[in-house]
Protein backbone atom coordinates (compact mmCIF):
# COMPACT_ATOMS: atom_id res chain seq x y z
CA UNK A 1 0.00 0.00 0.00
CA UNK A 2 2.54 2.50 0.82
CA UNK A 3 5.14 1.55 -2.13
CA UNK A 4 1.73 2.22 -4.24
CA UNK A 5 1.23 5.50 -2.76
CA UNK A 6 5.24 6.18 -3.35
CA UNK A 7 5.35 5.08 -6.83
CA UNK A 8 1.96 7.45 -7.82
CA UNK A 9 3.29 10.44 -5.52
CA UNK A 10 6.91 9.91 -7.73
CA UNK A 11 4.78 9.44 -11.46
CA UNK A 12 2.80 12.63 -10.56
CA UNK A 13 6.34 14.32 -10.22
CA UNK A 14 7.95 12.76 -12.65
CA UNK A 15 4.99 14.33 -14.78
CA UNK A 16 5.33 18.18 -13.14
CA UNK A 17 9.39 17.48 -14.20
CA UNK A 18 8.47 16.29 -17.66
CA UNK A 19 5.95 19.37 -18.42
CA UNK A 20 8.91 21.67 -17.05
CA UNK A 21 11.61 20.49 -19.23
CA UNK A 22 9.41 19.84 -22.21
CA UNK A 23 7.50 23.61 -21.69
CA UNK A 24 10.04 25.90 -23.58
CA UNK A 25 10.11 23.35 -26.55
CA UNK A 26 6.03 23.50 -26.17
CA UNK A 27 6.13 27.25 -26.33
CA UNK A 28 8.32 28.05 -29.10
CA UNK A 29 5.68 25.70 -31.12
CA UNK A 30 2.72 27.21 -29.49
CA UNK A 31 4.02 31.29 -30.31
CA UNK A 32 5.32 30.25 -33.73
CA UNK A 33 1.48 29.79 -34.86
CA UNK A 34 0.66 33.43 -33.40
CA UNK A 35 0.01 36.35 -34.65
CA UNK A 36 1.72 39.60 -33.44
CA UNK A 37 -1.41 40.97 -32.35
CA UNK A 38 -2.16 37.62 -30.16
CA UNK A 39 1.72 37.43 -29.16
CA UNK A 40 1.56 41.20 -27.75
CA UNK A 41 -1.45 40.42 -25.48
CA UNK A 42 -0.09 40.63 -21.68
CA UNK A 43 -2.10 37.80 -20.78
CA UNK A 44 0.13 34.49 -22.52
CA UNK A 45 -1.80 32.69 -25.30
CA UNK A 46 -1.20 28.84 -23.90
CA UNK A 47 -2.57 26.60 -26.59
CA UNK A 48 -2.64 28.21 -30.47
CA UNK A 49 -6.21 28.06 -31.46
CA UNK A 50 -6.79 30.25 -34.37
CA UNK A 51 -3.00 30.53 -35.26
CA UNK A 52 -2.05 29.83 -38.07
CA UNK A 53 1.17 29.66 -40.27
CA UNK A 54 1.94 33.18 -41.55
CA UNK A 55 4.87 33.13 -39.29
CA UNK A 56 6.29 30.33 -41.38
CA UNK A 57 5.46 31.66 -44.67
CA UNK A 58 6.78 35.00 -43.58
CA UNK A 59 10.62 33.24 -42.42
CA UNK A 60 9.96 31.41 -46.07
CA UNK A 61 9.73 34.08 -48.07
CA UNK A 62 13.28 35.66 -46.11
CA UNK A 63 15.72 35.18 -48.94
CA UNK A 64 18.05 35.57 -45.64
CA UNK A 65 16.57 32.36 -44.60
CA UNK A 66 17.20 30.77 -47.83
CA UNK A 67 20.46 31.95 -47.93
CA UNK A 68 21.52 30.47 -45.03
CA UNK A 69 20.05 27.52 -45.60
CA UNK A 70 21.73 26.68 -48.99
CA UNK A 71 25.43 28.13 -46.61
CA UNK A 72 24.35 25.48 -44.24
CA UNK A 73 23.44 22.56 -46.16
CA UNK A 74 26.59 23.14 -48.51
CA UNK A 75 29.17 23.44 -45.79
CA UNK A 76 27.52 20.47 -43.68
CA UNK A 77 27.64 18.47 -47.22
CA UNK A 78 31.29 19.07 -47.70
CA UNK A 79 32.15 18.29 -43.80
CA UNK A 80 29.89 15.29 -43.38
CA UNK A 81 31.62 13.67 -46.52
CA UNK A 82 35.23 14.21 -45.95
CA UNK A 83 34.92 13.78 -42.52
CA UNK A 84 33.19 10.25 -42.63
CA UNK A 85 36.06 9.13 -45.36
CA UNK A 86 39.70 11.04 -43.53
CA UNK A 87 37.63 9.39 -40.07
CA UNK A 88 37.08 6.28 -41.57
CA UNK A 89 40.62 6.16 -43.09
CA UNK A 90 42.00 6.46 -40.05
CA UNK A 91 39.29 4.29 -38.14
CA UNK A 92 41.14 1.59 -40.32
CA UNK A 93 44.46 2.11 -39.16
CA UNK A 94 44.07 2.49 -35.58
CA UNK A 95 41.22 -0.03 -34.88
CA UNK A 96 43.20 -2.86 -37.14
CA UNK A 97 47.05 -1.96 -36.92
CA UNK A 98 49.63 -1.78 -34.13
CA UNK A 99 52.30 0.66 -35.13
CA UNK A 100 54.69 3.30 -34.26
CA UNK A 101 53.20 6.22 -33.21
CA UNK A 102 49.86 4.87 -33.14
CA UNK A 103 49.53 5.50 -29.32
CA UNK A 104 50.60 9.42 -30.37
CA UNK A 105 47.76 9.77 -32.56
CA UNK A 106 45.05 8.19 -30.30
CA UNK A 107 46.07 10.47 -27.46
CA UNK A 108 46.05 13.65 -30.17
CA UNK A 109 42.20 13.00 -31.39
CA UNK A 110 41.23 12.30 -28.06
CA UNK A 111 43.07 15.59 -26.41
CA UNK A 112 41.38 17.43 -29.44
CA UNK A 113 38.45 17.39 -28.37
CA UNK A 114 38.33 18.40 -24.90
CA UNK A 115 39.74 22.02 -26.39
CA UNK A 116 36.95 24.60 -25.87
CA UNK A 117 36.31 26.75 -29.24
CA UNK A 118 37.18 29.73 -27.29
CA UNK A 119 41.12 28.42 -26.93
CA UNK A 120 41.76 28.46 -30.56
CA UNK A 121 39.03 30.47 -31.82
CA UNK A 122 41.58 33.86 -32.05
CA UNK A 123 44.36 31.72 -33.99
CA UNK A 124 42.31 30.04 -36.44
CA UNK A 125 40.87 33.57 -37.16
CA UNK A 126 44.24 34.75 -37.38
CA UNK A 127 44.97 32.01 -40.14
CA UNK A 128 41.96 32.18 -42.26
CA UNK A 129 42.27 36.15 -42.38
CA UNK A 130 46.02 35.66 -43.21
CA UNK A 131 44.73 33.11 -45.84
CA UNK A 132 41.84 35.36 -47.16
CA UNK A 133 39.65 32.98 -46.56
CA UNK A 134 37.44 34.93 -43.28
CA UNK A 135 33.52 34.56 -44.93
CA UNK A 136 34.29 31.43 -47.25
CA UNK A 137 33.09 28.11 -47.50
CA UNK A 138 36.54 26.10 -47.21
CA UNK A 139 37.81 28.42 -44.77
CA UNK A 140 34.92 27.68 -42.02
CA UNK A 141 34.83 23.83 -43.48
CA UNK A 142 38.87 23.39 -43.03
CA UNK A 143 38.12 24.30 -39.06
CA UNK A 144 35.11 22.28 -39.16
CA UNK A 145 36.72 19.52 -40.28
CA UNK A 146 39.45 19.65 -37.87
CA UNK A 147 36.41 19.52 -35.10
CA UNK A 148 34.76 16.84 -36.41
CA UNK A 149 37.20 14.29 -37.74
CA UNK A 150 38.75 13.13 -34.06
CA UNK A 151 35.41 12.31 -32.58
CA UNK A 152 34.38 10.26 -35.84
CA UNK A 153 37.68 8.52 -36.10
CA UNK A 154 37.07 7.68 -31.89
CA UNK A 155 33.97 6.51 -32.50
CA UNK A 156 34.30 4.89 -35.46
CA UNK A 157 37.10 2.93 -34.43
CA UNK A 158 35.07 1.24 -31.99
CA UNK A 159 32.92 -0.03 -34.95
CA UNK A 160 36.02 -1.37 -36.85
CA UNK A 161 37.17 -3.09 -34.00
CA UNK A 162 34.22 -5.11 -33.73
CA UNK A 163 34.48 -6.51 -37.15
CA UNK A 164 36.58 -9.74 -36.94
CA UNK A 165 39.26 -9.54 -39.47
CA UNK A 166 38.37 -13.59 -39.72
CA UNK A 167 35.92 -12.02 -42.00
CA UNK A 168 37.28 -10.43 -44.33
CA UNK A 169 40.14 -13.02 -44.48
CA UNK A 170 37.38 -15.61 -45.48
CA UNK A 171 35.98 -13.77 -48.08
CA UNK A 172 39.34 -13.32 -50.18
CA UNK A 173 40.31 -16.82 -49.73
CA UNK A 174 37.00 -17.45 -51.42
CA UNK A 175 38.57 -15.06 -54.31
CA UNK A 176 37.42 -11.68 -53.21
CA UNK A 177 40.27 -9.35 -53.49
CA UNK A 178 41.12 -6.76 -51.16
CA UNK A 179 39.09 -4.53 -51.78
CA UNK A 180 36.05 -6.29 -52.52
CA UNK A 181 36.31 -8.11 -49.23
CA UNK A 182 36.14 -4.48 -47.87
CA UNK A 183 33.22 -3.52 -49.76
CA UNK A 184 31.41 -6.91 -49.68
CA UNK A 185 32.09 -7.99 -46.39
CA UNK A 186 33.44 -5.05 -44.32
CA UNK A 187 31.32 -2.03 -45.05
CA UNK A 188 27.97 -3.26 -44.98
CA UNK A 189 29.00 -4.08 -41.25
CA UNK A 190 30.18 -0.73 -40.88
CA UNK A 191 27.29 1.00 -42.53
CA UNK A 192 25.23 1.20 -39.34
CA UNK A 193 28.39 2.91 -37.48
CA UNK A 194 28.87 5.06 -40.09
CA UNK A 195 24.86 6.14 -39.89
CA UNK A 196 25.81 7.12 -36.35
CA UNK A 197 28.68 8.84 -36.52
CA UNK A 198 28.17 10.98 -39.66
CA UNK A 199 24.68 12.17 -37.58
CA UNK A 200 26.95 12.93 -35.02
CA UNK A 201 28.98 15.07 -37.29
CA UNK A 202 26.14 16.59 -38.96
CA UNK A 203 24.78 17.63 -35.31
CA UNK A 204 27.89 19.08 -34.27
CA UNK A 205 28.61 20.98 -37.94
CA UNK A 206 24.52 22.08 -38.19
CA UNK A 207 24.55 23.90 -34.64
CA UNK A 208 27.59 24.93 -34.45
CA UNK A 209 27.28 28.21 -33.51
CA UNK A 210 30.97 29.84 -31.87
CA UNK A 211 33.11 29.65 -34.91
CA UNK A 212 30.90 30.57 -37.32
CA UNK A 213 30.08 33.66 -35.25
CA UNK A 214 33.95 34.82 -35.61
CA UNK A 215 34.80 33.59 -39.31
CA UNK A 216 31.35 34.25 -40.93
CA UNK A 217 31.17 37.81 -40.04
CA UNK A 218 29.29 39.25 -43.62
CA UNK A 219 25.33 38.02 -43.65
CA UNK A 220 25.27 37.04 -46.97
CA UNK A 221 27.31 33.94 -45.75
CA UNK A 222 25.63 33.22 -42.89
CA UNK A 223 24.80 29.43 -41.84
CA UNK A 224 21.11 29.11 -40.02
CA UNK A 225 22.17 29.64 -36.01
CA UNK A 226 23.82 33.09 -37.53
CA UNK A 227 20.53 33.83 -38.80
CA UNK A 228 18.71 32.88 -36.66
CA UNK A 229 20.73 35.23 -33.89
CA UNK A 230 20.77 38.06 -36.29
CA UNK A 231 16.83 37.36 -37.17
CA UNK A 232 16.03 37.84 -33.50
CA UNK A 233 17.81 40.75 -32.77
CA UNK A 234 16.38 42.45 -35.96
CA UNK A 235 13.35 44.19 -34.07
CA UNK A 236 10.62 46.08 -35.74
CA UNK A 237 10.57 49.55 -34.11
CA UNK A 238 11.99 47.93 -30.68
CA UNK A 239 9.53 45.73 -31.22
CA UNK A 240 10.76 42.26 -31.60
CA UNK A 241 8.13 39.94 -33.72
CA UNK A 242 8.74 36.85 -31.34
CA UNK A 243 6.22 34.55 -33.20
CA UNK A 244 7.88 35.02 -36.78
CA UNK A 245 11.23 34.44 -34.27
CA UNK A 246 9.85 31.34 -32.89
CA UNK A 247 9.13 30.01 -36.52
CA UNK A 248 12.55 30.54 -36.88
CA UNK A 249 13.59 28.76 -34.39
CA UNK A 250 11.25 25.39 -35.34
CA UNK A 251 12.55 25.19 -38.48
CA UNK A 252 16.14 25.27 -37.46
CA UNK A 253 15.47 23.27 -34.44
CA UNK A 254 12.80 20.18 -36.07
CA UNK A 255 15.57 18.86 -38.41
CA UNK A 256 18.29 18.64 -35.60
CA UNK A 257 15.34 17.16 -33.00
CA UNK A 258 14.63 14.30 -35.66
CA UNK A 259 18.45 13.46 -36.26
CA UNK A 260 18.79 13.26 -32.60
CA UNK A 261 16.23 11.41 -31.72
CA UNK A 262 17.93 8.56 -34.46
CA UNK A 263 20.66 8.52 -32.35
CA UNK A 264 20.32 9.05 -28.79
CA UNK A 265 20.47 5.77 -27.92
CA UNK A 266 24.25 6.20 -28.76
CA UNK A 267 24.32 9.62 -27.14
CA UNK A 268 24.98 8.33 -23.88
CA UNK A 269 26.93 5.07 -24.33
CA UNK A 270 29.15 6.78 -26.59
CA UNK A 271 30.68 9.34 -23.99
CA UNK A 272 30.50 7.46 -21.08
CA UNK A 273 31.47 3.85 -22.72
CA UNK A 274 33.57 1.65 -21.07
CA UNK A 275 32.80 3.58 -17.84
CA UNK A 276 30.66 0.73 -16.43
CA UNK A 277 32.95 -2.26 -17.08
CA UNK A 278 35.31 -0.71 -14.20
CA UNK B 1 16.40 3.68 -23.33
CA UNK B 2 17.34 0.65 -20.71
CA UNK B 3 20.74 -0.47 -23.01
CA UNK B 4 24.01 -1.10 -21.34
CA UNK B 5 26.12 1.47 -21.58
CA UNK B 6 29.03 -0.14 -22.88
CA UNK B 7 30.57 1.33 -25.99
CA UNK B 8 30.61 -0.42 -29.35
CA UNK B 9 34.41 -1.34 -28.77
CA UNK B 10 33.44 -3.18 -26.14
CA UNK B 11 30.58 -5.35 -27.34
CA UNK B 12 30.33 -9.08 -26.36
CA UNK B 13 30.58 -10.25 -29.79
CA UNK B 14 33.68 -9.02 -30.52
CA UNK B 15 36.70 -11.66 -31.00
CA UNK B 16 39.71 -10.67 -29.10
CA UNK B 17 42.10 -10.68 -31.96
CA UNK B 18 45.70 -9.36 -31.91
CA UNK B 19 45.74 -6.69 -34.82
CA UNK B 20 49.47 -7.41 -35.33
CA UNK B 21 48.87 -10.55 -37.64
CA UNK B 22 49.22 -8.54 -40.93
CA UNK B 23 52.68 -7.66 -41.21
CA UNK B 24 52.86 -6.96 -45.01
CA UNK B 25 50.65 -3.50 -44.61
CA UNK B 26 52.91 -1.60 -42.36
CA UNK B 27 53.07 1.38 -44.39
CA UNK B 28 49.27 1.35 -44.88
CA UNK B 29 48.29 2.66 -41.79
CA UNK B 30 50.34 5.84 -41.88
CA UNK B 31 48.67 6.15 -45.58
CA UNK B 32 45.42 6.02 -43.66
CA UNK B 33 45.97 8.55 -41.55
CA UNK B 34 47.36 10.96 -43.50
CA UNK B 35 44.25 12.68 -44.54
CA UNK B 36 43.26 12.86 -40.95
CA UNK B 37 46.68 14.30 -39.88
CA UNK B 38 46.54 16.80 -42.13
CA UNK B 39 43.42 18.12 -41.23
CA UNK B 40 44.28 18.18 -37.43
CA UNK B 41 47.38 20.32 -39.06
CA UNK B 42 45.59 23.15 -40.86
CA UNK B 43 42.85 23.34 -38.96
CA UNK B 44 44.15 22.62 -35.60
CA UNK B 45 48.06 22.15 -35.34
CA UNK B 46 48.82 25.45 -37.20
CA UNK B 47 46.50 28.21 -35.48
CA UNK B 48 47.53 26.66 -32.07
CA UNK B 49 51.06 27.03 -32.90
CA UNK B 50 50.78 30.39 -34.09
CA UNK B 51 48.77 31.03 -30.79
CA UNK B 52 51.93 29.59 -28.51
CA UNK B 53 54.25 31.70 -30.19
CA UNK B 54 52.35 34.72 -30.28
CA UNK B 55 51.46 34.62 -26.95
CA UNK B 56 55.39 35.49 -26.54
CA UNK B 57 55.21 38.50 -28.97
CA UNK B 58 53.98 42.16 -28.83
CA UNK B 59 50.43 41.75 -31.26
CA UNK B 60 48.65 44.64 -30.80
CA UNK B 61 47.08 47.36 -33.27
CA UNK B 62 50.46 48.42 -34.78
CA UNK B 63 51.50 44.58 -35.82
CA UNK B 64 47.83 44.54 -37.30
CA UNK B 65 48.92 47.67 -39.67
CA UNK B 66 52.16 45.93 -40.92
CA UNK B 67 54.74 46.44 -37.74
CA UNK B 68 56.84 42.99 -37.32
CA UNK B 69 55.78 41.50 -34.08
CA UNK B 70 58.66 41.11 -31.47
CA UNK B 71 59.32 38.13 -28.79
CA UNK B 72 57.99 39.71 -25.75
CA UNK B 73 59.42 36.72 -23.32
CA UNK B 74 56.39 36.20 -20.82
CA UNK B 75 55.10 40.25 -20.79
CA UNK B 76 51.89 39.03 -22.23
CA UNK B 77 51.30 36.52 -19.07
CA UNK B 78 52.55 38.90 -16.80
CA UNK B 79 50.15 41.69 -18.19
CA UNK B 80 47.33 39.49 -17.97
CA UNK B 81 48.27 37.70 -14.26
CA UNK B 82 48.26 41.44 -13.25
CA UNK B 83 45.25 42.76 -14.69
CA UNK B 84 42.69 42.37 -11.74
CA UNK B 85 39.97 41.95 -14.69
CA UNK B 86 41.27 39.09 -15.51
CA UNK B 87 41.70 37.45 -12.60
CA UNK B 88 37.87 38.38 -11.93
CA UNK B 89 36.32 37.02 -14.88
CA UNK B 90 38.41 33.84 -14.67
CA UNK B 91 37.41 33.05 -10.72
CA UNK B 92 33.88 34.25 -12.39
CA UNK B 93 34.37 31.41 -14.89
CA UNK B 94 35.82 29.00 -12.50
CA UNK B 95 32.93 29.43 -9.88
CA UNK B 96 30.26 29.54 -12.89
CA UNK B 97 31.56 25.69 -14.06
CA UNK B 98 31.76 24.37 -10.52
CA UNK B 99 28.30 25.51 -9.91
CA UNK B 100 26.15 24.72 -12.92
CA UNK B 101 27.91 21.89 -13.34
CA UNK B 102 27.45 20.86 -9.44
CA UNK B 103 23.63 21.39 -10.17
CA UNK B 104 23.57 19.78 -13.42
CA UNK B 105 24.88 16.43 -11.32
CA UNK B 106 22.35 17.15 -8.51
CA UNK B 107 19.44 17.16 -10.46
CA UNK B 108 20.21 14.70 -13.33
CA UNK B 109 20.78 11.88 -10.49
CA UNK B 110 17.78 12.68 -9.09
CA UNK B 111 16.22 12.27 -11.73
CA UNK B 112 17.60 9.16 -12.57
CA UNK B 113 16.83 7.43 -8.89
CA UNK B 114 13.11 9.04 -9.71
CA UNK B 115 13.42 7.19 -13.30
CA UNK B 116 14.05 3.73 -11.39
CA UNK B 117 11.19 3.74 -8.99
CA UNK B 118 8.30 5.35 -10.99
CA UNK B 119 5.51 3.41 -13.59
CA UNK B 120 6.95 2.77 -17.33
CA UNK B 121 4.57 5.28 -18.41
CA UNK B 122 5.56 7.60 -16.40
CA UNK B 123 9.51 7.41 -17.13
CA UNK B 124 8.80 7.38 -20.55
CA UNK B 125 7.16 10.71 -20.55
CA UNK B 126 9.71 12.06 -18.88
CA UNK B 127 12.47 10.48 -20.80
CA UNK B 128 11.11 11.96 -24.02
CA UNK B 129 10.30 15.83 -22.59
CA UNK B 130 14.23 15.51 -21.86
CA UNK B 131 15.04 14.61 -25.51
CA UNK B 132 13.13 17.36 -26.63
CA UNK B 133 15.72 19.34 -24.40
CA UNK B 134 18.63 18.13 -25.08
CA UNK B 135 18.29 17.91 -28.71
CA UNK B 136 17.50 21.86 -29.26
CA UNK B 137 20.13 23.66 -30.82
CA UNK B 138 22.40 25.96 -28.66
CA UNK B 139 21.44 28.70 -30.62
CA UNK B 140 17.54 27.81 -30.69
CA UNK B 141 17.63 27.49 -26.76
CA UNK B 142 18.82 30.64 -26.45
CA UNK B 143 16.35 32.54 -28.15
CA UNK B 144 13.69 30.79 -26.90
CA UNK B 145 15.07 31.76 -23.23
CA UNK B 146 15.39 34.85 -24.46
CA UNK B 147 11.11 34.84 -25.41
CA UNK B 148 10.41 33.49 -22.37
CA UNK B 149 12.37 35.91 -20.02
CA UNK B 150 11.12 38.80 -22.14
CA UNK B 151 10.37 42.40 -20.05
CA UNK B 152 7.12 42.71 -21.64
CA UNK B 153 5.47 39.82 -23.13
CA UNK B 154 7.52 36.79 -21.45
CA UNK B 155 5.70 34.43 -20.23
CA UNK B 156 7.78 34.01 -17.24
CA UNK B 157 7.43 37.64 -16.14
CA UNK B 158 3.57 36.76 -16.65
CA UNK B 159 3.32 33.93 -14.37
CA UNK B 160 5.46 35.44 -11.53
CA UNK B 161 3.06 38.35 -11.35
CA UNK B 162 0.29 36.07 -10.56
CA UNK B 163 1.46 35.49 -6.91
CA UNK B 164 0.15 38.21 -5.35
CA UNK B 165 1.85 41.46 -4.39
CA UNK B 166 4.82 40.54 -7.25
CA UNK B 167 4.70 42.77 -10.12
CA UNK B 168 7.85 41.59 -12.66
CA UNK B 169 5.93 42.61 -16.11
CA UNK B 170 8.72 44.84 -16.96
CA UNK B 171 11.71 43.24 -15.18
CA UNK B 172 14.49 42.93 -16.73
CA UNK B 173 16.62 39.33 -16.31
CA UNK B 174 19.36 40.47 -17.83
CA UNK B 175 20.37 43.77 -16.40
CA UNK B 176 21.71 42.69 -12.90
CA UNK B 177 25.08 40.42 -13.75
CA UNK B 178 24.35 38.07 -11.00
CA UNK B 179 20.81 37.48 -12.59
CA UNK B 180 22.47 37.45 -15.94
CA UNK B 181 24.58 34.41 -14.95
CA UNK B 182 21.64 33.06 -12.77
CA UNK B 183 19.85 32.51 -16.13
CA UNK B 184 22.98 31.02 -18.16
CA UNK B 185 22.88 28.75 -15.14
CA UNK B 186 19.52 27.71 -15.78
CA UNK B 187 19.20 26.97 -19.78
CA UNK B 188 22.54 25.55 -19.40
CA UNK B 189 21.63 23.04 -16.50
CA UNK B 190 18.16 22.51 -18.54
CA UNK B 191 20.31 21.69 -21.09
CA UNK B 192 22.32 19.29 -19.92
CA UNK B 193 20.32 17.56 -17.04
CA UNK B 194 19.32 14.96 -19.75
CA UNK B 195 22.48 13.87 -20.67
CA UNK B 196 23.57 12.89 -16.67
CA UNK B 197 20.24 12.31 -15.79
CA UNK B 198 20.04 9.26 -18.85
CA UNK B 199 23.66 8.02 -18.49
CA UNK B 200 22.97 7.65 -14.76
CA UNK B 201 19.97 5.95 -14.82
CA UNK B 202 21.66 3.49 -17.68
CA UNK B 203 24.50 3.04 -14.69
CA UNK B 204 21.77 2.35 -12.61
CA UNK B 205 20.25 -0.33 -14.20
CA UNK B 206 23.72 -2.11 -13.98
CA UNK B 207 22.64 -2.46 -10.17
CA UNK B 208 21.55 -6.10 -10.04
CA UNK B 209 18.51 -6.88 -7.86
CA UNK B 210 20.01 -9.45 -6.31
CA UNK B 211 22.79 -7.25 -4.55
CA UNK B 212 19.82 -4.85 -3.66
CA UNK B 213 17.37 -7.36 -2.56
CA UNK B 214 20.31 -8.62 0.23
CA UNK B 215 20.87 -5.17 0.92
CA UNK B 216 17.02 -4.85 2.34
CA UNK B 217 17.18 -8.16 4.11
CA UNK B 218 20.09 -7.10 5.85
CA UNK B 219 18.21 -4.30 7.05
CA UNK B 220 19.39 -1.36 5.20
CA UNK B 221 17.70 1.81 4.81
CA UNK B 222 16.58 3.18 1.40
CA UNK B 223 19.21 6.07 2.13
CA UNK B 224 21.78 3.43 3.16
CA UNK B 225 21.13 1.84 0.66
CA UNK B 226 22.06 4.61 -2.31
CA UNK B 227 25.00 5.45 -0.43
CA UNK B 228 27.01 2.43 0.67
CA UNK B 229 24.89 -0.23 -2.51
CA UNK B 230 24.06 1.84 -5.59
CA UNK B 231 26.67 4.57 -5.09
CA UNK B 232 29.72 2.75 -5.22
CA UNK B 233 28.86 0.57 -8.09
CA UNK B 234 27.79 3.62 -10.68
CA UNK B 235 30.92 6.31 -8.99
CA UNK B 236 32.89 5.61 -12.29
CA UNK B 237 29.77 7.07 -14.27
CA UNK B 238 29.67 9.35 -12.05
CA UNK B 239 33.20 10.24 -11.93
CA UNK B 240 33.27 10.76 -16.15
CA UNK B 241 29.61 12.73 -15.62
CA UNK B 242 31.36 15.09 -13.84
CA UNK B 243 34.35 15.51 -15.79
CA UNK B 244 32.38 16.01 -19.14
CA UNK B 245 30.15 18.55 -17.15
CA UNK B 246 32.88 20.95 -16.01
CA UNK B 247 34.70 20.83 -19.32
CA UNK B 248 31.58 21.67 -21.24
CA UNK B 249 30.87 24.45 -18.81
CA UNK B 250 33.46 26.11 -19.03
CA UNK B 251 33.11 26.11 -22.85
CA UNK B 252 30.07 28.23 -22.74
CA UNK B 253 31.28 31.11 -25.36
CA UNK B 254 27.85 30.63 -27.54
CA UNK B 255 25.23 30.54 -24.62
CA UNK B 256 27.01 33.97 -22.99
CA UNK B 257 27.66 35.56 -26.37
CA UNK B 258 23.97 35.16 -27.44
CA UNK B 259 22.82 36.01 -23.80
CA UNK B 260 24.66 39.02 -24.60
CA UNK B 261 23.71 40.11 -27.88
CA UNK B 262 20.18 40.09 -26.53
CA UNK B 263 21.20 42.14 -22.84
CA UNK B 264 23.20 43.91 -21.85
CA UNK B 265 27.10 42.98 -22.87
CA UNK B 266 30.59 44.19 -21.35
CA UNK B 267 32.95 43.15 -18.69
CA UNK B 268 30.61 42.59 -15.90
CA UNK B 269 28.89 40.01 -18.27
CA UNK B 270 31.84 38.32 -19.73
CA UNK B 271 33.23 34.60 -18.73
CA UNK B 272 36.59 33.63 -20.34
CA UNK B 273 35.26 32.91 -24.00
CA UNK B 274 33.72 36.20 -24.59
CA UNK B 275 36.95 38.11 -22.82
CA UNK B 276 39.07 36.49 -25.46
CA UNK B 277 37.06 37.18 -28.26
CA UNK B 278 36.54 40.91 -27.11
CA UNK B 279 40.46 41.08 -26.36
CA UNK B 280 41.27 39.88 -29.38
CA UNK B 281 38.56 40.17 -32.31
CA UNK B 282 36.84 43.49 -30.69
CA UNK B 283 40.34 45.42 -29.57
CA UNK B 284 43.01 43.53 -32.32
CA UNK B 285 45.31 42.49 -28.94
CA UNK B 286 46.25 39.20 -30.50
CA UNK B 287 49.33 38.39 -28.39
CA UNK B 288 46.88 39.24 -25.03
CA UNK B 289 43.97 37.33 -26.22
CA UNK B 290 46.36 34.36 -27.50
CA UNK B 291 47.89 34.02 -23.78
CA UNK B 292 44.09 34.05 -22.28
CA UNK B 293 43.32 31.53 -24.94
CA UNK B 294 46.68 29.55 -24.08
CA UNK B 295 45.22 29.33 -19.84
CA UNK B 296 41.88 28.38 -21.30
CA UNK B 297 43.53 25.40 -23.19
CA UNK B 298 45.58 24.56 -20.19
CA UNK B 299 42.87 25.04 -17.42
CA UNK B 300 40.66 23.01 -20.13
CA UNK B 301 43.65 19.66 -19.95
CA UNK B 302 44.01 20.01 -16.60
CA UNK B 303 40.19 19.02 -15.80
CA UNK B 304 40.28 16.80 -18.60
CA UNK B 305 43.20 14.38 -17.80
CA UNK B 306 41.38 11.95 -15.93
CA UNK B 307 39.20 12.03 -18.82
CA UNK B 308 41.79 11.16 -21.39
CA UNK B 309 43.59 8.86 -19.68
CA UNK B 310 40.33 6.46 -19.09
CA UNK B 311 39.86 6.91 -22.85
CA UNK B 312 43.67 5.73 -23.73
CA UNK B 313 43.23 2.95 -21.24
CA UNK B 314 39.89 1.78 -22.92
CA UNK B 315 41.93 2.30 -26.46
CA UNK B 316 44.82 -0.01 -25.36
CA UNK B 317 41.99 -2.62 -24.02
CA UNK B 318 40.39 -2.86 -27.03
Amino acid sequence: MKRTVFRGAGAALALVLALVWAFPVYWMVNSSFLSPATISKLEPTWVPFGGNLSNYRAVLADNAFTSALGMSLVVTTICLVLCLVYALLASFAIGRFRFKGRKSFVLAIIVVQMLPAEAMFIAQYKMLAGANLLNSVIGVSVIYLAMVVPFTTWMLRGFVAGIPVDLEEAAMIDGCTRMGAFRRVTFPLLAPGLVASGVFAFLQVWNEFALASIILTESQKATLPLWLRDFAQSSNLGVTEWGEVMAGSVLVAIPVIVFFMIVQGRMAQGLVGGAVKG
Amino acid sequence: MTTTMTAPASSPARVEQPPRRRRRGHKLPYILLIPAIATLLIGLGYPVTWQILNSFKEYGLKQQFGQPAEFVGFDNYVALFTDAVFWQIALRSVVFMAATAAVTMVIGIAFALLMKVIPTWSRITLQVAMLLAWAMPIVAQMTVANWLIDDRNGVLNYVLSLIPGVDYIGHDWLRDPLSFFGVALVIITWASVPFVAFSVYAGLTQVSEEVLEAGQLDGASPFQMLRLIIMPIIRPVLVILILLQLIWDLRVFAQIQLLQDFGAAGERYDLLGTYIYGLGIGQGQFGAAAAAAMVVMILTLTVSWGYVRRLLKEDEES
